[in-house]
């Protein structure tokens, strides 16, 4: 297990008092202090890790925010943001000693330009709710996290979130115009705004992806896309994770970039199919479900010079869904694909490295015998376009030797990606998770640059602390 | 005058700057001399000898390359292989009187990016990764060499587009695409701003994927040998999505919608990309404006009403102006991007106006902290480019 920090004695000491001075800042009942309504914070996607906070504050304004933020770096006390709690990498994890700040209800929309293709929403709302707000007149959202009907954009701004479609569209960081966030000292801070590129120092692109260690971030513009005219998946049976691995490397290398290029290897195939019942090629080793937009024509014409690059791996299966309802239920698969996983194996640790396409093949051998080594099973799926790998490592966590070998593995698999000449995470951040990899990646002069960066937004570390940084200078 | 041959080379100079708290000027090239404030520093250190691409792997969309290699050099090595860098950097070093050719250090160091920036991302949005040297002479290594990568904090994002002032940029890696197979515009001539704007919103808020969209007033069309105002809605894609996209974008935006073809439509976009298309005389200032698009149109009309001229791209949201280069000049088009909620950098000008005005916004208080703060994290010294975006910093 990854060690916490020791809680500040002086203010587990004065809990009452610092949770009385809270619910004079907010309304009472948005201030949980009681233990069993404190349950449901203590944990988020990486649920092997539970820690209740000292207690939650439920603000519904920016300006709340700022003053539950004035009082805690006041009284010394640690925060950490949360927004659904779909992080999977402990970026949520709450300290014992730590205030909890969750952005659940400040889940209004605010603003929504179709000619200017933007929309201002407030952190609490989540991913999928902007494209649901947009969609009637043919516009999206474009980052699509899986989690993505209970994530938070707060949270994907904060995790700099992907999903499946970023290979054409980009992540988050991608598709932002402007954030109001929070400094830990209470300063309300407006960045970027309606346009697209900055003056000054680029803000905006710092605060994404800092995993709640520099701000808290409480509204969002975002860019807002008008969809394709349509978009259909095919997805292709291999006879290898190897083959499969080429074939995207030949995609890539052809001059079409699809919109979407993902991976599922045997397990995850069968697992997601029992899920979705969205006719997989159960015969196949290995899957790639790409995807591809524009009108039919458009789409015929892609489909078919891709159908030939698969063809010539030696695709098992090759079928374009001919309804969007088939595409959908090819995505449902996909999208599901760890609670799938979560049905058939009592846990399991989502690893989410990236690694350059042109390894996926070697990379995919690698895992597998590593796997075997540790006498774990191990599910592919993954956005194969970007390399942005998810190995999927099933273990049972109520046997302790069993956790701790999955741990063990997730860990080699991370430093067998940096090996590669890829990085720890693509999409879901370091949070608790990898913090202690970090060396793996990066120097230690290069680590220590990151710290001042991030002592310049709070000197005190008392934001989100124990993430992402190796202790040994946050403790 | 010092031109570094490698970053070690770099480092050592940094490092002793840093002890003897020198002051130090960095440049690419130098095409951006006229850029932002005058620095004050007793020594300029020259990128254009760090150069040489370190990595090429079409096949995995990425590109490396030593900060000082030319946006020319490296655009022909990408298109042997069918690719290009997909925020198209300008090239401003017409507009700039320069003699120089821009670094690709240059161009990730100032976040220039042309008009496709409207569809696919700044320049800053697709910096995979950086290798610096910080103001003690340290050796940074940020981001990598994939796809994706939210692995700690991302410092790329802040040093592209911090002009050198937090860093030296001694290598820069990039995601690439395919070029498109074919590319073409629908054009509309005659359009006041306001009707251009919104016809160019429309377009890309249709599901055409437009990769471009400017409205060049008479002047500046002039330039492009067309007679009147001009709108263009840019398309790149495979030959027959071109062809039918075009169509229905045609129709889409009106009965006197035409069709430029390829290589008409890829000089204006050049045109447009490097600013030659700006009604500007040589002791002009420049302003780069950016705004929410609907807006541009108001902005472009202050800055007339001021002297000034100017065009759009960004479907609005990017309006280049020249003007006279005055404080009276400067404070019109301040006053009206202050007004439409955007922000200016002032890209041209004499030394006495760069040094006089702000040549970027003020931040706010808490901001300005900020971005002393992160200065001193990472040029403690404040050695390099001192005073080039904000007076003192």
């Amino acid at each position: 297990m990854i060690p916490l920090p020791a809680p500040k004695q002086d203010v587990l000491d004065r809990r009452d008092v610092i949770v009385a001075g809270l619910r004079r800042l907010v309304s009472a009942e948005a201030v949980i202090a009681e233990p069993l309504r404190l349950k449901p914070y203590e944990t988020d996607g990486l649920a092997i890790y539970r820690q209740p906070p000292l207690a939650v504050v439920l603000p519904e304004t920016t300006e709340q925010v700022a003053a539950v933020l004035r009082f805690c770096h006041a009284n010394g006390v640690r925060v950490v943001p949360r927004g659904a709690g779909t992080s999977l990498s402990g970026g949520a994890l709450p300290l014992a000693d730590s205030v909890v700040i969750g952005l659940a209800r400040m889940n209004r929309i605010l603003d929504i330009d179709f000619a200017d293709r933007l929309a201002v929403v407030q952190a609490g709302v989540t991913n999928l709710a902007i494209t649901g707000a947009v969609a009637d007149r043919g516009f999206f959202y474009a980052p699509d996290p899986s989690s993505q009907l209970a994530c938070m954009i707060g949270g994907n701004v904060n995790m700099n979130s992907g999903g499946a479609h970023c290979l054409k569209y980009g992540v988050t960081a991608n598709n932002l115009l402007g954030l109001r966030v929070v400094t830990i000292e209470g300063e309300v801070l407006d960045i970027g705004g309606t346009h697209l590129d900055a003056a000054g120092y680029d803000w905006l692109g710092l605060l994404t992806g800092s995993e709640g260690m520099l701000a808290v971030v409480t509204e969002v513009t975002v860019r807002i896309l008008r969809a394709a005219e349509g978009q259909r998946a095919m997805p292709a049976g291999f006879a290898s994770n190897e083959v499969a691995g080429a074939c995207v490397a030949a995609i890539i290398g052809s001059g079409i970039i699809p919109v979407a290029l993902e991976f599922m290897d045997r397990p995850a195939i069968h697992a997601c199919e029992a899920f979705a019942q969205a006719n997989y090629p159960l015969d196949a080793e290995a899957m790639l479900i790409i995807e591809v937009e524009g009108c039919t024509a458009e789409q015929d014409a892609l489909l078919g010079k891709l159908a030939d690059i698969c063809r010539e791996f030696g695709a098992t299966s090759l079928r374009v869904a001919a309804t969007a309802e088939e595409s959908a239920a090819i995505w449902k698969g996909r999208k599901g694909a760890f609670g799938a996983v979560g049905r058939i194996s009592p846990d399991y640790f989502c690893m989410d490295g990236t690694i350059p396409t042109s390894k996926l093949p070697e990379t995919l051998h690698r895992i597998g015998a590593m796997a075997d080594a540790a006498g774990l099973g191990v599910c592919n799926i993954f956005h194969a376009g970007d390399g942005n790998l998810h190995p999927l490592i099933m273990f049972d966590a109520n046997n302790p030797e069993q956790f701790a070998r999955a741990e063990e593995l997730g860990s080699d698999i991370l430093k067998l990606c940096v090996e590669m000449g890829g990085c720890l995470t693509g999409e879901h951040g370091v949070g608790i998770e990898k913090r202690d990899l970090m060396g793996v990646q990066f120097s230690d002069i290069d680590l220590d640059q990151q710290r001042r960066i991030k002592s310049a937004f709070d000197p005190e570390w008392l934001l989100n602390p124990a993430k992402v940084f190796p202790l040994l200078a946050t403790a | 005058m010092l031109a570094p041959a490698d970053e070690l080379e770099l480092a050592g100079i940094v490092a002793e700057a840093f002890e003897a708290r020198t002051p130090l000027c960095i440049r690419g090239s130098g095409t951006l001399e006229q850029m932002l404030r005058p620095v004050q520093a007793a020594q300029t250190v020259r990128m254009d000898a760090c150069t040489g691409i370190t990595l090429q792997a079409p096949k995995e969309l990425v590109f490396s390359a030593r900060a000082g290699t030319t946006v020319r050099d490296a655009a022909a090595a990408l298109a042997a292989d069918g690719q290009h860098i997909i925020a198209e950097p300008p090239d401003f070093s017409r507009l700039m009187g320069s003699a120089g050719s821009p670094t690709l250090g240059g161009a990730v160091a100032a976040n220039l990016s042309g008009p496709r920036r409207v569809a696919a991302g700044a320049m800053r949005d697709h910096v995979l990764g950086v290798r610096a040297v910080n103001g003690t002479g340290d050796i940074l290594v940020c981001g990598g060499r994939v796809l994706k990568n939210v692995t700690g904090l991302d410092l790329c994002k802040l040093l592209a587009g911090s002009h050198g002032t937090l860093a030296v940029l001694t290598e820069v890696t990039l995601k690439v695409l395919p070029m498109a197979e074919s590319s073409a515009s629908v054009v509309l001539h005659g359009l006041a701003p306001a009707a251009a704007v919104a016809a160019l919103s429309a377009a890309l808020g249709s599901p055409f994927g437009v990769t471009g969209a400017a409205y060049l007033p008479a002047s500046a069309a002039e330039r492009i040998g067309v007679d009147g105002p001009v709108a263009l809605v840019r398309l790149e894609d495979f030959a027959n999505s071109v062809a039918y996209r075009g169509e229905r974008l045609a129709s889409l935006l009106g009965a006197d919608a035409v069709i430029w073809e390829r290589a008409r439509s890829e000089a204006a976009w050049a045109a447009i990309r490097d600013a030659d298309v700006l009604p500007a005389a040589d002791t002009d200032a420049v302003w780069r404006v950016s705004v929410r698009p609907s807006r541009g149109p108001a902005v472009l009309a202050a800055a007339a009403a001021a002297g000034g001229d100017g065009f759009l791209d960004w479907g609005g949201g990017l309006v280049m102006i020249a003007g006279p280069p005055t404080g009276e000049m400067h404070a019109a088009v301040t006053r009206a991007v202050g007004a439409a909620g955007g922000v200016w950098t002032l890209l041209r000008g004499p030394a006495p106006l760069r040094a006089e005005v702000a040549v970027v916004p003020a931040e706010a208080s808490a901001l300005a902290g900020l971005t002393r703060r992160v200065k001193a994290a990472m040029d403690p010294g404040g050695i390099l480019n001192p005073g080039r975006i904000f007076a003192g910093v």
